[in-house]
């Protein structure tokens, strides 16, 4: 396992290096000089001359990256030249926020998925299996901004019931948070139950043609402790994967659902950064949720390892 | 020459009843035909529009559907019908464009790393793995912000975002091929490796490309749409789905139509495509590697 945890660390520093570069090179490959993209095009030339020393653009471009990758793994992601905050305030605002967001769809695609995966795998000829395959195939195709804009129109302005765009912090008030959360939640959540729900159906079907499950069932138990207790914890397994790369795929990945009901997350930022071509913001965010997505796939790969002990890699 | 005679066994195998396989999936046979029929409509979005979809009424903006305007009409009067069918030829040359160029790399790429394997197979593999290190959507926003918004550049971040699917998919079969008889056979011949991994391994891993190349399209319309949506692809005037639905929604109170049809078309063009990937696979006996089914899920 040790060996395991060191080979797959090891594996992360080509992918973590050429994300770097690659953010790096972001503002380089920008037409253009860096510097004026950074300051605007109303500054004097000495101006510029100075930003250009301070930025190190007079420097080798190894140089320049060694310098920018010290400064970043020190945590210093620069400032935004629209606001002059920190980009690393800025992430430290919006990480809880995307968070909130990514654990609410996560519930809500749980809450969908088990029951349609675990019945249409116990019942797989059933009226009921027809209908969750019905389910999966439509939330799978339908975009998730129009799922959005019909469930605003739906839930917002025809019903009134919920509201539909803004956040309230889950740790203020979570009655209020909960009913700004709803629809986002579903929106993001929608096509990960659908995912989760055959990941759910095909392992509890496979798991439940094995051997022990047969002789479960001939030692006399109920259907309901052979599925419940035998098979449902070995078909586990995988959805625990697939919640992980969801997870980690939301971190910087929501940028779609925020969009549509203003939620102030990460996505939202980069977005606005892109348009607004402040890219001290693009850079940052987007290595910031490189490394989150890596982490935490690396970690789901360990949880899957650790969690099947059958698999130990060599 | 006479390699010739080396090639295909399987492609030889799997081609008689293809069709006819292809046939009894229902769900196949339904997504060619909306597949065609959106097709038919993007292309003769001109004729089947009867409006020019810049033509801006300002006496009827607003307006419900009816049979002068069969999907209503936008906030500066313009007929959404004639818009949506002329937002769908954005959507399938999207398809069809990112398909083409991350195939035209991708499997090239793969044919490459799987065949000479070593520092080569391993670098384009590492290549990839920062590719997919990185969520879809976000690696085609950071292309964007380089770029510059755009159609052209959307499709082109659609495309390096949809390499690594196409390029892994050709390393596995190649991996699984380069060790069979024929290919052994044409090597013995005197099959130089261009000859081996185009003319040799690469019909033979014909199958699930198909169905990737499929699965590949549908993925990249919802992502396009995804970025028109968040103004990232084509900029108004110029209709597209995406970017429909994105006005539309600003206007959902008083033109509910405006943020449902395009919507419609899209999720139609979706399932069609993905019924269709779903079909070939079964007739096939294919699995594509990655993306089962395409969604954007963001």
């Amino acid at each position: 396992m040790a060996q395991y945890v060191f080979v797959r660390l090891l594996q992360l520093v080509p992918v973590l290096f050429m994300a770097s570069v690659a953010v790096w090179l972001l503002i380089y490959l920008i037409p253009g000089d860096p510097a004026l993209a950074l300051l605007g095009p109303d500054v004097t030339p000495e101006q510029l001359q100075l930003a250009r020393a301070r930025m190190g653009l007079d420097q080798p471009l190894p140089v320049q990256y060694a310098l920018w990758l010290g400064r970043v793994t020190r945590g210093d992601l620069g400032v935004s030249y629209l606001n002059g905050l920190p980009v690393r305030t800025m992430l430290a605002q919006r990480v809880p926020v995307t968070l909130q967001l990514t654990a609410a769809s996560l519930i809500v695609a749980l809450l969908i998925a088990a029951p349609l995966g675990i019945l249409s795998a116990v019942r797989p000829r059933s009226w009921w299996s027809r209908v969750a395959s019905g389910y999966n195939a439509l939330a799978m195709a339908v975009p998730t901004f129009w799922l959005g804009i019909l469930l605003v129109l739906l839930f917002g302005l025809y019903l009134r019931w919920l509201p539909t765009s803004g956040y309230v912090p889950v740790w203020e008030d979570p009655a209020r948070a909960l009913r700004f959360l709803v629809l986002p939640a579903i929106t993001l959540g929608a096509y990960v139950s659908a995912i989760l729900a055959r990941f759910t159906r095909a392992a509890l079907l496979e798991s439940l043609a094995q051997d022990y499950v047969r002789t479960a069932r001939a030692k006399g138990l109920r259907e309901r402790a052979v599925v419940g207790s035998h098979a449902l914890q070995n078909a586990l397994i995988p959805v625990v994967t697939v919640l992980g790369l969801q997870f980690g795929a939301f971190m910087g990945g929501a940028v779609i659902t925020e969009a549509i009901f203003d939620y102030p997350g990460l996505g939202r930022m980069l977005l606005q950064a892109i348009l607004t071509r402040d890219y001290t913001v693009v850079q940052g965010t987007i290595l910031f949720v490189v490394c989150a997505f890596v982490v935490i796939n690396l970690l789901t790969d360990l949880a899957y390892a650790f969690l099947d002990p059958r698999i130990r890699y060599s | 020459m006479t390699v010739e005679r080396a090639r295909a066994p399987l492609s030889r195998s799997s081609s008689p009843g293809t069709g006819a396989r292809l046939r009894r999936q229902p769900g196949s046979l339904v997504g060619l035909i909306v597949l065609i029929t959106l097709t038919a409509l993007a292309l003769a979005a001109p004729i089947v529009g009867r409006y020019d979809p810049l033509l801006q009424e300002r006496q009827s903006r607003f307006q419900p559907p009816s049979l002068r305007h069969f999907f209503g009409t936008d906030e500066f009067g313009r007929d959404i019908w004639s818009r949506v069918v002329h937002g769908g030829r954005v959507s399938l040359f999207t398809g069809g464009a990112v398909v083409l160029v991350a195939g035209v790399v991708g499997i090239p790429l793969g044919l490459l790393g799987g065949y000479a394997g070593g520092w080569l197979d391993a670098s384009i593999m590492r290549f990839l793995d920062f590719l997919l290190a990185v969520p879809a959507i976000l690696l085609a926003m950071a292309i964007i912000a380089v770029l510059g918004p755009g159609a052209v550049h959307a499709v082109l971040a659609v495309a390096v975002v949809s390499i690594p699917a196409f390029a892994r998919l050709t390393r596995a079969s190649t991996l699984a091929l380069k060790e069979r008889e024929f290919v052994l056979a044409a090597r013995a011949i005197g099959g130089g490796p261009a000859y081996l991994m185009f003319r040799t391994i690469l019909p033979n891993a014909a199958s699930p490309l198909l169905v990737q190349a499929t699965v590949a399209a549908a993925y990249a319309i919802l992502l396009e749409a995804a970025l028109s949506f968040l103004g990232l692809s084509t900029r108004p005037p110029e209709p597209s789905w995406g970017s429909m639905l994105n006005t539309g929604r600003s206007f959902l109170y008083q033109a509910p139509w405006y943020g449902l049809f395009p919507g419609v078309m899209l999720t139609a063009a979706v399932l069609a495509l993905n019924g269709l990937a779903d079909g070939l696979q079964r007739a096939l006996g294919a699995s594509p590697l990655g993306r089962a089914t395409a969604s954007t899920g963001t």
